[in-house]
């Protein structure tokens, strides 16, 4: 991550504060400059399709706000009467204590101030989260690290069937409730019952302590959450399912049900019966579609680029390739992938399909991104699924555009999911509106 | 006062203008006292910094280009930011486009062996991309307690490129008083890009606002009288000659305090003494003064009757409706005194007000400029908690007095909707200034008390999250007192 950023998208690891408050009755509290709360809550939650405040979000959460003396003298003793403070004025049933860059450098010895806490029966874990750590998605895996670490306990007996979900990053996949809420609906038709543990009735803190209590773990992404699954693993000896590509659509959809039923040991009758209905249904809708999607008019895009974090790029990518028929030009990764996974990722883009596949550009820096497009060439006008950062290069291009990653300062979002099959009708629905809307209005 | 140019960091309001963040009591005894001490608080929830300000005004010139030197974190504003750049260009009928920003994402190697190096490639990587006529490089907490030496990089590529690169000093920990954050912008533009006057221009005025320049434009027009509006959305040429201008007028002491005295004190730009023109007595006393500095004191009488008579019998109408209905205000300092005229002249009560900031002096410390004396000699004493935008104070205090609305800027609305309070987002966009501008905020409230089918199903549906035993105790109970601080 040395590179400059241009479009920033991604926040720091502080921005670990959206994931707290995606757990239900969580409260953050951050030892960090009188900013930086303010500004992550803005990048990652406004500007992601307006996700407002939740619960204690915003300029709700408690923070230091380290000043001048702070840095000097250190902040130890303005933590302590912060967490004092929370535990009255604060309705919550978890505390999170996260540190910024300021506390960082200086060194402040948070992990024992909240062990003091902790010793007396408060629910309270701590995550080193500076800003010049990584970004939001490696304060969210710092997040998961402490509290599995710092808080859970083997479970008296594994319950069968139960199964955790590690997929969208809450709050800061725009799309994240929506797209966890219908993960949990599609495992529950293959017999399964999902642990989501964020948002809207995931349980909070109970949901948290019932982790160890699963069959199995499952991780939906092409890297994001397979620390956890590997630590989980570790100390609770559950195995984990990786399944690398966020199922979108009908095909890829179908694939990650019978993959998880299989593993988990519920593949049968019945829940074939579900798949397939499922599948059915969705391609009623895609059939129907056909006047449209084969209409020439319109100047359809049948190539795309994605710029969005690996997890959707991929999604997007097989959908778009294996099931609308669509062509890739480039894909640009630009969450702060760790090394490790580079490899791995570039791989499943190379199969897309048995005969199509894309390259990709990692990079955090919408400058390199417009460069790059601008070099290549395109004979007919392509679909941009991307940011708000990439109205002007879209237009540029005569592209047509779609904001479905962060920042998305474009729409509201609520419940809206690009994954499973509705999320596939979704999608086709979102970027055939935009085309017929560009067109006729 | 004196506005020092010579050095590139800013003198703090804390010591500039004894700016205090922690306070309870009322607007008499704030009058009354220049002297009294700050009070800390031993909870706090996520406040601002200043360099988000700093943003707030650097990132939205058209042909500069802003550095931040910082880790990825500190841009989190940004996308926002370049929103509000975007609808601000767009409604103006300019070219859209995206702001013209760099961050240089320190990692952990940067803040053990310095980010220089890494700094002086993104300014070259700015002006690569950007040809920018001016950049700006901004601090951040990170990249200040390393040390990395932001001024003297920027002095050596300024020699090279022969434009102004700016260091702009504004890492967070420095203040607790965001607000500095404009001031740290303005500083910059002060000492860096105003450039002394060509030619006087006597029918030019400054308007410090934001990105909307329809303001004032009607009365301004009937006057005779050409605008500049800044910072946001102005060139750099534009700004290089704002010195050109007979006077400067600005909304907000917040915002436009430090660039309307240096003005003043340095190209001789007059500022215009007065109220900032919220509610019907203060609008008058701006146009009299206006046209007094102007010579155009027929054509402003003129102004004020027709613009009154455009209003009056809406006005009638709304006092109808609002007499007697009560209403909390919670915004920064000057604003919320302003906005304590609008909600009076509407017929209304003010139950309480929650003011991030009080600064006891002012950079141009003409009394003429104080606008909380004119709010408490026009309409009477109010309470005032000075409470640095901490949400846990400003939901107590409207669970209290559960007012008919409550007005709020800068602080989701959201924990007043949970309250089941009718609340209304003074925003960004100051449409409720002179005489139509009362029209339409009254307009708003009216509108959100009349109908609060949304707010009431908010507060049935939601819950806040704060203990039953923080709505119970004193607002401010978590102040130190002024001899612990």
């Amino acid at each position: 991550m040395s590179e400059i950023i241009q479009g920033p998208r991604h926040g720091c690891a502080l921005g670990a504060q959206q994931t707290v408050v995606a757990i239900e009755r969580a409260i953050p509290i951050l030892h960090a400059g009188p900013g930086c709360g303010s500004k992550l809550h803005r990048g990652l939650s406004l500007a992601g399709g307006y996700q407002g405040a939740g619960y204690a979000g915003a300029d709700a959460i408690p923070c230091t706000n380290m000043i001048e003396k702070d840095v000097v003298f250190g902040g130890t003793d303005k933590l302590r009467d912060v967490i004092e403070g929370t535990l009255k004025i604060m309705d919550g049933d978890f505390f999170v204590v996260l540190t910024g860059c300021t506390a960082d450098i200086i060194g402040d010895d948070v992990g024992s101030i909240v062990s003091e806490f902790r010793e007396q029966g408060v629910p309270i874990v701590h995550a080193e989260t500076a800003g010049f750590k990584g970004d939001a998605y490696k304060g969210h895996e710092l997040v998961l690290e402490a509290i599995i670490k710092q808080h859970l306990k083997p479970a008296a007996q594994i319950e069968k069937g139960l199964v955790n979900v590690f997929a969208s990053v809450p709050r800061h996949d725009p799309f994240w409730e929506g797209d966890l809420n219908e993960i949990k609906k599609l495992l529950a038709g293959i017999g399964l019952k999902a642990n989501i543990l964020f948002g809207y009735n995931s349980g909070g803190i109970k949901a948290l302590e019932e982790i160890p209590a699963a069959q199995f773990n499952l991780v939906v992404s092409p890297y994001i959450g397979l620390k956890i699954a590997e630590l989980l693993e570790e100390k609770f000896q559950t195995p984990y399912l990786h399944y690398p590509v966020l199922p979108v659509g009908g095909i890829e959809t179908s694939k990650f049900l019978r993959t998880v039923a299989e593993f988990a040991g519920t593949l049968s009758e019945q829940t074939e019966k579900f798949v397939v209905q499922q599948e059915e249904e969705f391609y009623h809708y895609i059939v129907r579609a056909a006047d449209v999607l084969t209409e020439y008019r319109l100047n359809q895009p049948k190539r795309f680029y994605n710029i969005n974090d690996a997890s959707y790029a991929l999604g997007f990518s097989k959908f778009l390739v294996n099931e609308l028929g669509y062509f890739p030009i480039h894909q640009f990764i630009n969450e702060d992938v760790p090394e490790e996974y580079k490899d791995a990722i570039e791989g499943y883009f190379k199969e897309l399909s048995p005969e199509i596949s894309s390259g990709i550009t990692f990079t955090q820096d919408g400058g390199v991104i417009e460069d790059k497009i601008r070099s290549i060439k395109a004979l007919t006008a392509p679909l941009v699924l991307a940011s708000s950062w990439e109205f002007d290069i879209a237009k540029e291009i005569s592209g047509l555009h779609l904001s479905v990653g962060l920042p998305i300062i474009d729409r509201l979002i609520l419940h809206h999911t690009y994954v499973g099959y509705i999320g596939g009708l979704n999608l086709v629905e979102d970027i055939y509106t935009r085309l017929l809307s560009k067109n006729r209005e | 006062m004196s506005i020092n140019l010579s050095q590139p960091a800013v003198e703090l309001r804390e010591s500039r203008l004894k700016t205090i963040t922690g306070y309870e009591g009322d607007a008499a005894e704030l009058l009354s006292r220049n002297d009294i001490p700050n009070r800390e608080r031993s909870f706090t929830q996520c406040g601002s910094c200043s360099a988000d300000q700093v943003m707030n005004l650097l990132t939205q010139i058209q042909d500069a280009a802003v550095v931040e030197h910082g880790p990825a974190g500190c841009a989190g504003d940004i996308p926002m930011r370049n929103g509000v750049f975007r609808t601000g260009n767009k409604r103006m009928g300019y070219n859209v486009h995206n702001v013209k920003y760099l961050n240089t994402n320190l990692d952990e190697k940067d803040t053990i062996y310095g980010g220089g190096a890494k700094l002086e490639k993104a300014i070259r990587e700015a002006k690569r991309r950007f040809n920018p006529k001016v950049i700006f490089v901004t601090t951040t907490c990170a990249s200040a307690i390393i040390g990395d030496d932001v001024p003297g990089i920027c002095n050596e590529l300024e020699e090279e490129f022969g434009i102004p690169v700016i260091a702009t000093l504004c890492e967070g920990f420095r203040t607790n008083i965001w607000a500095t954050g404009f001031d740290s912008a303005n500083h910059s533009i002060l000492r860096k890009i105003v450039k002394p006057a060509r030619q006087k221009q006597p029918d030019l005025i400054n308007v410090i606002s934001f990105e909307h320049k329809f303001l004032y434009e009607s009365v301004f027009r009937q006057l005779g009288l050409r605008t500049n509006h800044i910072v946001p959305l102005s060139t750099v040429e534009e700004l290089e000659r704002i010195s050109e201008a007979a006077a400067t007028v600005q909304y907000c002491e917040t915002l436009g305090s430090y660039l309307a005295a240096g003005l003043e004190e340095h190209f001789g730009v007059l500022e215009i003494k007065a109220p900032a023109p919220f509610g019907i007595k203060a609008s008058d006393e701006l146009l009299r003064e206006i046209g007094r500095i102007f010579h155009k004191e027929e054509e402003v009488e003129k102004v004020i009757i027709s613009e009154k008579e455009k209003i009056a019998e809406d006005l009638e109408r709304l006092r109808g409706r609002l007499t007697g209905k009560t209403a909390y205000i919670a915004a920064g300092g000057p604003l919320a005194y302003s906005i304590i005229a609008l909600v009076k002249d509407l017929g209304m009560e003010v139950v309480g007000t929650s003011v991030w900031h009080h600064d006891q002096r002012y950079d141009n410390d003409d009394e003429r400029l104080n606008f909380l004396r004119f709010g408490v000699e026009t309409y009477g004493n109010f309470k005032v908690g000075v409470c640095n935008k901490q949400a846990f104070e400003v939901t107590n205090a409207i669970n209290k007095y559960k007012p008919d609305i409550a007005i709020t800027r800068h602080l989701a609305t959201v924990w007043a909707a949970k309250l089941g309070v009718p609340s209304i987002f003074a925003g960004n966009e100051p449409t409720e200034m002179l005489y139509d501008g009362l029209i339409r905020f009254g307009q708003s409230i009216d509108d959100a008390i009349s109908n609060p089918a949304y707010i009431k199903n908010v507060a049935k549906h939601s819950k806040l999250p704060y203990t039953d035993w923080w709505l119970k105790q004193g607002t401010y109970s978590f102040l130190r007192s002024e001899q612990n601080v």
